[in-house]
């Protein structure tokens, strides 16, 4: 009987809330959104590959712009993707590779590398932000730090224009100065979007690896130089 | 059965009185019931006698059987079924605490959980931790406290990645099968994770009193120095200054590890055991750290400043060309004489 009291008593809380008895306590449980959604995925298979393409290519282009403008915006949180860091990181790596096209010349960053420090980099930061009480999804953590090497990517896009042009001590000064600007840019717009998610005293902490690995492919992209 | 009886008519033990309490407060039946539940344990002969058990059951069920008989075979399946009641029990709390282990090890988020108390730290204590990490306490008669903490070892191990790879990238190592992540990331944990296994078997070997939890904490944070050190003479390239830093931030380090471990031996020899093989592997890891990826970057500048000579390499020894010098030298001693 004790037991079965002690069972009973979560529930004690609910007993004294009293339904009254002309309000009916049963009923088909509806959802309002059901049939507009039905059509929208009706209207999906249907459409042209070419409007399916262009809508998520929206999305992701969306999400650049909520990027260079880091406002305090939950629209890269909430629909996640990993198209956008995957074309980001695809198009850095490839950017950097051209330095190591050589086979001999192995001291140029590989497009393997590249892409295994930017996906390894993101899981340990991830994991982190998780371990010290973040309140974000794995993904979402993904999302945003992979879309926030934008900045970088574009960067990385410059010092190739900037080192075909000019050379010499000019030319890193323009590149220490791009490099430079991007990093912080990096840094700050994903810490504007994590910062919500993580205990308010422990920001320092989250913010550390994340400003190690932007500063890791910012150094990255400054030491770039094309083989001859 | 007969020796079990016997034993029970000559029993002057103590425990023999709870043996009779036992069978006569509970019922042949069910006893017999709970070896029905002991089928599944880890006891030899369980299946033989589970067999006969059953056979009996038959008997005795139908109450048919003497008070004598239900008395001895009360007996036996009490203490049969004490004892396998006791295995089973055992058993089914190994079974679940593993269960439990391994679901929440392939867990994730659970994962995670576990972790967690390891990564509850704040930004002042970490940044009071470096600092300490620099000054040895001089106190080795009472034990010093160590933080068991993960959260600043790792992240300083990544930083250390960062400046290694700064090195190698500086300095164009070229590193044959594999790549200059790997190697910086693999030579890093390597020595983090090797080194204070390592210590921590030493310490378990002379008995001093330190987890291996407070071990991977204590060389975690001794390796600030080390970043430190080579953040800045990858950047300056003297040597004198990066003897200085050596003997200097390097030694600190060091020195605070060994006085923490001072403090938690006992012993002459143990002492100088345990604290001579991290005292010697930390500060020969610097000089490692810094001369492999270093000396390169004066041999770079010189080759550069030489127009027409090759940069210089690491790479094997070329020992072919040894042997065939060895060879060539024969070849020449024979041909005098």
């Amino acid at each position: 009987m004790a037991a079965a009291e002690e069972a009973s008593r979560p529930f004690a809380g609910l007993s004294d809330v009293s339904i009254s008895d002309d309000i009916p306590v049963e009923g088909d449980i509806s959802v309002p959104v059901g049939a507009s959604r039905r059509d929208d995925e009706l209207s999906t298979l249907d459409e042209p590959v070419k409007e399916t393409i262009l809508r998520d290519l929206r999305a992701v282009g969306n999400k650049f712009v909520h990027v260079l403008y880091p406002k305090r915006s939950s629209a890269l949180l909430r629909d996640w993707d990993l198209w956008g860091p995957l074309l980001l990181c695809v198009t850095l790596a490839l950017l950097l590779q051209g330095g190591a096209a050589d086979s001999d010349d192995q001291g140029g960053p590989q497009f393997a590398e590249v892409f295994v420090i930017i996906w390894f980099g993101s899981i340990i930061i991830t994991l982190n932000s998780k371990l010290l009480g973040g309140t974000i999804s794995f993904f979402q953590s993904l999302c945003v730090l992979g879309y926030c090497i934008m900045p970088l990517t574009v960067a990385m896009a410059v010092c190739r224009i900037v080192l075909l042009s000019v050379s010499g001590t000019v030319s890193f000064a323009v590149r220490l100065a791009v490099v430079t600007a991007s990093f912080g840019w990096s840094t700050f717009a994903s810490t504007a979007f994590l910062a919500d998610s993580q205990p308010p005293n422990r920001k320092a902490l989250v913010v550390y690896p994340v400003f190690l690995f932007y500063f890791v492919i910012g150094w990255m992209v400054l030491t770039f130089s094309p083989s001859q | 059965m007969s020796a079990g009886s016997g034993s029970r008519n000559t029993n002057t033990e103590p425990w023999g009185s709870f043996d009779d309490n036992l069978i006569q407060g509970s019922s042949a039946v069910i006893d017999m019931e709970n070896m029905d539940d002991t089928s599944g344990s880890s006891f030899e002969d369980m299946g033989e006698m589970h067999q006969r058990m059953k056979e009996e059951e038959e008997v005795t069920a139908e109450a048919a059987a003497t008070e004598d008989d239900a008395a001895d075979d009360g007996e036996f399946l009490g203490m049969k079924g004490l004892k396998g009641q006791l295995g089973r029990q055992v058993a089914d709390e190994v079974w679940q605490a593993g269960k439990r282990q391994a679901s929440r090890a392939f867990n994730l988020y659970a994962n995670i959980d576990i972790l967690r108390p390891y990564f509850d730290v704040e930004p002042v204590q970490v940044r009071s931790r470096l600092m300490e990490s620099m000054i040895p306490v001089r106190m080795i008669t009472f034990p010093q406290k160590i933080a068991g903490e993960l959260y600043g070892p790792l992240m300083l191990v990544f930083t250390l990645v960062a400046i290694l790879l700064h090195g190698m990238k500086t300095s164009g190592t070229v590193i044959r099968e594999g790549t200059l992540m790997g190697t910086a990331i693999g030579t890093c944990f390597g020595y983090w994770l090797g080194v204070s296994s390592f210590i921590y078997f030493l310490a378990y070997l002379v008995n001093a009193q330190i987890t291996m939890l407070q071990m991977l904490s204590l060389l975690g944070y001794g390796l600030f120095g080390h970043c430190v050190v080579l953040l800045v003479t990858y950047n300056i390239h003297f040597h004198f200054l990066f003897y200085v830093l050596w003997l200097l931030i390097g030694g600190l380090s060091t020195l605070r590890m060994v006085a923490a471990l001072l403090s938690r031996t006992v012993g002459q020899t143990p002492r100088l055991l345990l604290c001579g093989t991290l005292s010697l592997l930390h500060m020969t890891f610097l000089l490692y750290l810094h001369f492999n990826y270093h000396k390169i970057v004066e041999g770079l500048l010189d080759s550069l400043e030489g127009p027409n000579m090759v940069p210089m390499q690491r790479v094997a020894r070329d020992v072919p060309e040894l042997t065939l010098n060895a060879t060539l030298r024969n070849q020449e001693v024979l041909q005098v004489h």
